[in-house]
């Protein structure tokens, strides 16, 4: 076990963990809920096609919509029950996203959709590969991008190492902490079920010095796949996949490029759970851990929460608030996505319900760029945010493309130490999506 | 906050889960998090910094250069305030960076300078060099050199007569060339030491060692030992607080620690023309004097590590304040050496302010991972 100090990616921030809220408190199974919200489209790529109708009774586990594409995910019934509306729901993000609402029947009953394939690792790799797929898994750590894609690199592509991302490196989050140290077997097992797929021996698991407890539960046992733990150092975003990599095998994705350019595969740790029970459960992705967490919640904490359950309902399992919160986030504070209300609904990727005090929340202004550097010092990708702002500000989208504003993965660290409160990513964001709408004209 | 905390706070009796109020959440773009720093902070950090070696200033030249001192601090927020007034901007003078223009105009001045050179400098600085182009972030040039350098041109006797410091005993040579045989003899009347006093009534001016090494044979009485310890710590004639390099020391250890300014400006700027003046006094002993005398005498520690450093006007990027200094080095050594004016820090910091968009476009912002483009 060793730290890889010795390549570390330049720049990032160090914020207040916050992590002690919640790391200590074990994962709690939440209770069976009378209605449940579950969103259709909960992955990156194409929408999913819905094959149930109201009033049409399901399983727990049985098919609500089907994979719309290749790069697509289906969804599944988080327990027993009666489709009891289709629903227009604001989403994480705001937008208005299709819901189908599940009525429980009370006896939540498994209607498995698969075969056990308990001796998996004589399975095809192919075979296992599909499960993935059915089983409607994404990555779970926040781009939600559906794992079985990421499994089926282009024929050109060799792909040599299998990286399980458990830096969790986002402040307040705990879930995947906790997944680590709870199911360390179903992580180990899912991981090498991935590395078979994938047909690689390299399989490393990156877990961030600050959970010391995970990375000794799981190197204990690594062994036995043959997996290698390594810690990192504590930087945020040092799970970011680039400097993942780049700190476990020193190799550097393109600018523009993506893992498997360097024959790297990233999963979150988390992603490695519902692999195992996909193959060995033949249970597809219809629960996840989640962190409720913040200073104002009554008891912060980590749940097995079906997807689908509101985030009114989560919160009301933590025993709600002390006191009136400034932002209720979904996902992380430095990437997650703020609320304007409680509608949203745990999907595949929502890693924490955050709520931050409103002294904690960052305020932003317009105040001008007095080029002090510390974005510059603190950015990851080694771009020039607060040049690329001002670009951006003016609308000249021309010199942002000309100054990388494409390579930036909109981290946050930047906005985390402008002393001018400048709204950096918000205008990296408009930037890139100006310049991609420019490049399909 | 605190109340607001309050007035929602549940009653501890009561089973009932209290919910976020939805129409109070705030909703905005990531991150969330901030590290809780802010422009006004650095600057009166900054201002924190520069104080020590006003106060030497002030110990060395008396009463006269607090009046300096105050009266460009007054005049440049003065300005701005009348500029935002006038221009109907938002006021801006509480974040700090007109009461640093003016500190270090004053600290660029003689402390014998009138009240009326005060105020022009504080329109060069403030209009001229900082609101014409938008304000505080935008301005190409340091507002205070520029002023600097505007009076400099413009009233050349003015800015380039100096008073004589507190312990001036070790001047009394007059084969050293600080004071002219009239002054020599009104020094002799005037005792060991004259604080307070002033300097426009009394009419006593020296040298400064700068102007004395321009067209000098030899530099032996001004590199004495006895000379560079008071030059130090700022016993000798020149501008406020360029003197004493003692207490602008312990003001950069304030910038450094606070990660304010970046290290790698000064290191190249006074490494350059350290290693410059090495290098030329060991090839021609008569040509300039060494490293030592270049450092301690005149304004490189005041432009190196307050002005060079400016964040407005100087590169973001590490390897870019490397090359800013550099080029600051070489240019303050060729003035001081073969140029027309015996000092070059505030004409070199000017040359290098403008050309550090074209630092910053090619010394950094290559992406992690950049692969050079082939040109097709």
């Amino acid at each position: 076990m060793s730290c890889n100090n010795h390549i570390f990616f330049k720049g990032g921030v160090h914020p207040n963990e916050g992590k002690e809220l919640s790391c200590s408190n074990a994962i709690q199974d939440a209770p069976l809920l009378d209605k449940y919200t579950v969103i259709l489209h909960q992955h990156i790529g194409a929408p999913p096609k819905l094959i149930v109708q109201k009033g049409d009774e399901v399983k727990k586990g049985q098919l609500l919509a089907e994979a719309g594409g290749f790069v697509s995910a289906p969804v599944h019934s988080p327990t027993s029950g009666t489709v009891s509306a289709m629903l227009e729901i604001s989403g994480p993000m705001g937008l208005k996203m299709s819901a189908v609402e599940i009525t429980s029947d009370g006896k939540d009953e498994w209607k498995l959709p698969f075969n056990k394939i308990e001796e998996w690792d004589s399975a095809e790799p192919k075979d296992l590969k599909q499960r993935v797929a059915d089983a409607g898994i994404v990555g779970m750590g926040g781009a939600a991008f559906p794992t079985s894609v990421k499994l089926s690199p282009p024929s050109g592509k060799k792909i040599d190492t299998l990286i399980l991302n458990g830096a969790e490196c986002e402040p307040y989050l705990t879930a995947d902490h906790r997944v680590m140290l709870e199911s360390s077997d179903a992580v180990l097992e899912g991981a090498a079920i991935l590395a078979k797929i994938l047909d690689v021996k390299n399989i490393y698991i990156g877990i961030e010095n600050n959970k010391p407890d995970a990375i000794e539960t799981l190197s204990r046992k690594a062994g036995h796949y043959g997996i290698k733990v390594q810690q990192l150092r504590v930087r945020y975003p040092q799970g970011a996949e680039k400097q993942l990599i780049y700190a476990l095998t020193g190799r550097k994705v393109p600018a523009g490029g993506l893992p498997m350019d360097v024959g790297c595969v990233v999963q979150n740790i988390s992603t490695a759970v519902p692999v195992k029970e996909a193959v060995v459960d033949a249970k597809p992705l219809i629960e996840r851990v989640t962190t409720v967490t913040g200073e104002s919640v009554v008891n912060p904490g980590n749940w097995r929460f079906r997807l689908g359950t509101p985030v009114s309902k989560a919160l009301e399992l933590a025993g709600g608030v002390k006191y009136q919160p400034g932002k209720v986030i979904l996902g992380g504070p430095m990437m997650g996505f703020s609320q304007k209300n409680l509608d949203a609904t745990i999907m595949k990727n929502t890693s924490g319900l955050l709520l931050l005090d409103k002294d904690d929340v960052s305020q932003f202004s317009s105040e001008s760029c007095i080029r002090c550097g510390k974005c510059v010092d603190a950015c990851p990708m080694n771009l020039l945010p607060g040049t690329l702002s001002v670009a951006a500000e003016n609308e000249v989208w021309d010199i942002a493309e000309d100054y990388f504003v494409m390579d930036c993965m909109e981290c946050g660290c930047c906005s985390y130490v402008c002393p001018a409160h400048r709204p950096l990513v918000q205008h990296f964001k408009r930037a890139k999506a100006e310049i991609n709408a420019k490049r399909k004209r | 906050m605190t109340e607001e905390k309050k007035t929602i706070k549940k009653d501890p009796e009561s089973p009932l889960i209290i919910l976020p109020d939805p129409k109070e959440l705030i909703v905005s773009t990531s991150p969330h998090l901030h590290n809780g720093g802010s422009v006004k902070k650095i600057m009166y950090i900054v201002i924190l910094a520069l104080l020590p070696s006003c106060a030497a200033g002030v110990y060395f030249f008396g009463i006269d250069a607090l009046r300096v001192l105050l009266l460009c601090t007054i005049f440049c927020v003065a300005l701005e305030v009348i500029w935002c007034k006038c221009a109907g901007k938002k006021q801006t003078w509480s974040d700090g960076s007109a009461i640093i223009t003016g500190l270090l105009l004053g600290m660029n001045l003689s402390a014998g300078v009138p009240w009326w050179l005060c105020l022009v400098g504080a329109m060069l600085a403030i209009i001229l060099g900082k609101q014409l182009f938008g304000g505080l972030g935008y301005n190409p040039f340091n507002p205070a050199l520029v002023a600097r350098v505007g009076l400099l041109i413009g009233f050349p006797k003015l800015m380039t007569t100096w008073v004589v410091p507190k312990k001036f005993s070790y001047m009394m040579n007059p084969d050293a060339g600080f004071v002219n045989t009239d002054q020599l003899e009104k020094l002799k009347s005037v005792g060991e030491s004259i604080i307070p006093f002033n300097a426009n009534i009394e009419g006593l001016t020296c040298a400064t060692p700068l102007s004395i090494a321009k067209g000098a044979d030899s530099f032996q009485h001004i590199t004495s030992p006895e000379a560079i310890q008071n030059y130090f710590w700022g016993n000798v004639g020149g501008c406020i607080g360029e003197t004493s390099v003692a207490f602008l020391l312990l003001g950069a250890v304030i910038l450094l620690a606070f990660k304010l300014i970046r290290w790698q400006v000064p290191l190249a700027y006074i490494g350059t023309v350290a290693i410059i003046t090495f290098i030329l006094n060991k090839v021609d002993p008569s040509l300039t004097p060494g490293p030592i005398f270049h450092i301690v005498a005149g304004g490189l520690v005041i432009g190196a590590f307050f002005m060079a450093t400016d964040m407005v006007t100087s590169p973001m990027t590490k390897k870019g304040a490397f090359i800013f200094g550099i080029g600051c080095g070489i240019i303050t050594t060729a003035i001081r050496i073969w140029g027309s004016y015996p000092e070059g820090v505030s004409f070199s910091i000017l040359f290098m302010n403008a050309l550090t968009p074209l630092i910053d476009r090619y010394s950094g912002g290559k992406p992690f991972g950049y692969i050079k483009k082939k040109k097709n």
